[in-house]
């Protein structure tokens, strides 16, 4: 049973980690309503299992993981819309935005590559991670936007160690790829390759 | 660039992601931290790895929506 004192130290943890848990959960759904759903269900989960947390401190880590957790549990269940699409381990080439874009024989105050960075919108960058698989997906969400480490996450998706830097790397050159097209259709560049050229 | 340059740089380049994830040992990244002052390509992409990975970073930062707030709130009330 828990006490009034656990009650308070959970409300007052949670209530600036919202935001946060609203972020993740968002780009792991890819949808408001399934956002709300998730946020709701690992707060649930997370006053149900409080007791089993020993170090108060990791308190948002802990809680970040019920929230993967919960996701990765109900894709696997459900086969809802976001988690149709696992990744197909095919020979794909990896891929580089920097490669494409780089001119080393430019005058070194021109920078094809961080010009492009400059003009990505947030929109741009979304779709893009959210044209990934499930599972690509999710390493790069727990990895580059909750910090976790590829220890925590093989430990969580309960993969070796080695499937979570497998898939870091593709995910990352899908996502460039995936990028790159999008800035070519945008007509941000033009050409290919070497002669790739980014537009004002 | 010399043979030995350009093996020096593609070993650079496929730690570097590893790098920027702070995921090599300290050895290594000593070892990194010395090239990419000592080689323009090599720093050029890593500042623009650093900038992109900054730019998916920033898309965990939403507001929750008021329904989601006053849905916890109520739930929290009911522990």
């Amino acid at each position: 049973m828990n006490d009034e004192d656990d009650r308070v130290f959970f409300r007052a943890e949670v209530e600036p980690l919202l935001d946060r848990l609203y972020g993740a959960a968002l780009r792991l759904t890819r949808n408001p309503a399934d956002a709300e759903d998730l946020v709701s269900e690992t707060v649930a989960k997370a006053w149900a299992n409080f007791g089993q947390l020993a170090d108060r401190q990791a308190f948002p880590k802990w809680l970040f993981r019920i929230l993967a957790n919960t996701f990765i549990s109900d894709c696997r269940h459900a086969q809802r819309e976001p988690c149709k699409t696992f990744a197909v381990l095919d020979g794909e080439q990896p891929f580089s935005l920097f490669e494409r874009l780089h001119q080393p024989f430019l005058l070194w105050w021109s920078n094809p590559e961080q010009e492009l960075v400059n003009k990505l919108l947030r929109e741009d960058i979304e779709r893009a991670l959210d044209s990934l698989p499930v599972d690509f997906r999710t390493v790069v969400i727990l990895v580059e936007i909750n910090g976790y480490s590829y220890a925590e996450v093989a430990e969580l998706l309960g993969v070796p160690i080695g499937t979570v830097r497998s898939r870091l790397s593709r995910a990352r050159s899908r996502l460039q790829r995936a990028l790159w097209t999008q800035a070519q259709a945008a007509g941000l560049l033009t050409g290919a390759g070497d002669e790739a050229v980014v537009h004002e | 660039m010399s043979e030995h340059d350009r093996t020096r740089c593609e070993e650079v380049i496929g730690h570097l992601l590893h790098y920027l994830d702070g995921e090599i040992d300290a050895a290594k990244r000593a070892e990194i931290d010395r090239h990419l002052q000592e080689c323009r390509g090599c720093y050029s992409r890593a500042e623009f790895e650093k900038a992109l990975r900054d730019k998916i970073g920033k898309l965990g930062e939403e507001k929750a929506p008021a329904s989601l707030r006053q849905r916890i709130k109520a739930l929290m009330d009911a522990f």
